[in-house]
């Protein structure tokens, strides 16, 4: 059983590892940025499995904490993209 | 520019963020977390609503001058280490018990809580200033 969990920690490792690919390589910005994204539901996989392997559930407050800085660091980014400015000064412009 | 999503969902998001902050602030203690990582935590909550609105309606939402906080933080860490002067024991000695309250009974109450929330402050305060001093356009 414990076989299974290895396997996918392994192919949640490769994954990451196409997805710094996609982030060294990437044409154009956005591709760039769901790649990142993507790396951070892989890292969040990858401690839930860990969890499991360890037998612990200390480490399941960590999936909270990189979905929530996944989902601020997308947000940014998608901003960014849009507006070309990620923190405004004022809205009224 | 229509944000209708991005401000609906910063409204409910942004108090989910602020009470795992407080969780982490409180299970600080006996488990992984404390006051640095809460104020971290929190920072990111009033980033996203940087990120939705913008500094002028934020600080309208917060009327809060973050320099302010850091130095309310540091007299709340200096006060902790003093009072173990006023009991005639070292400075930053700590005391601790068990206590009986209504509803939630056998709570363990400890002095170092207050110390933390002066830490939660300054790091509230530090990453705010920085994030607004980078973030605003010159």
């Amino acid at each position: 059983m414990t076989v299974m969990f290895y396997i996918a920690l392994a192919l949640l490792s490769l994954a990451i590892v196409c997805f710094l690919y996609r982030v060294v390589k990437g044409p154009t910005v956005a591709d760039r940025v769901i790649a990142l994204d993507a790396i951070g539901i892989c890292l969040a996989g990858i401690v839930a499995v860990l969890s499991i392997v360890l037998e612990t559930s200390v480490f399941l407050e960590i999936i909270l904490l990189i979905g929530i800085l996944a989902f601020l660091g997308t947000a940014a980014f998608a901003k960014f993209l849009q507006k070309g400015v990620v923190i405004e000064r004022d809205g009224n412009h | 520019m229509n944000e209708l999503i991005l401000r609906t969902v910063t409204a409910v998001v942004t108090f989910i963020i602020i009470l795992f902050g407080i969780q982490l602030f409180f299970a600080g203690h006996y488990y992984p977390g404390g006051g640095f990582i809460a104020g971290l935590v929190t920072a990111g909550a009033i980033i996203l609503l940087l990120l939705a609105f913008d500094i002028k309606t934020v600080r309208s939402m917060i009327p809060i001058s973050y320099r302010t906080l850091i130095g309310i933080g540091l007299l709340f860490a200096l006060g902790t280490g003093l009072g173990g002067l006023v009991f005639d024991v070292p400075f930053l000695t700590h005391a601790h018990g068990h206590v009986m309250l209504p509803l939630l009974g056998d709570v363990s109450l400890h002095t170092a809580v207050l110390f933390d929330l002066g830490v939660y402050f300054v790091v509230v305060g530090v990453t705010m200033t920085i994030i607004e001093t980078i973030g605003e356009e010159e």
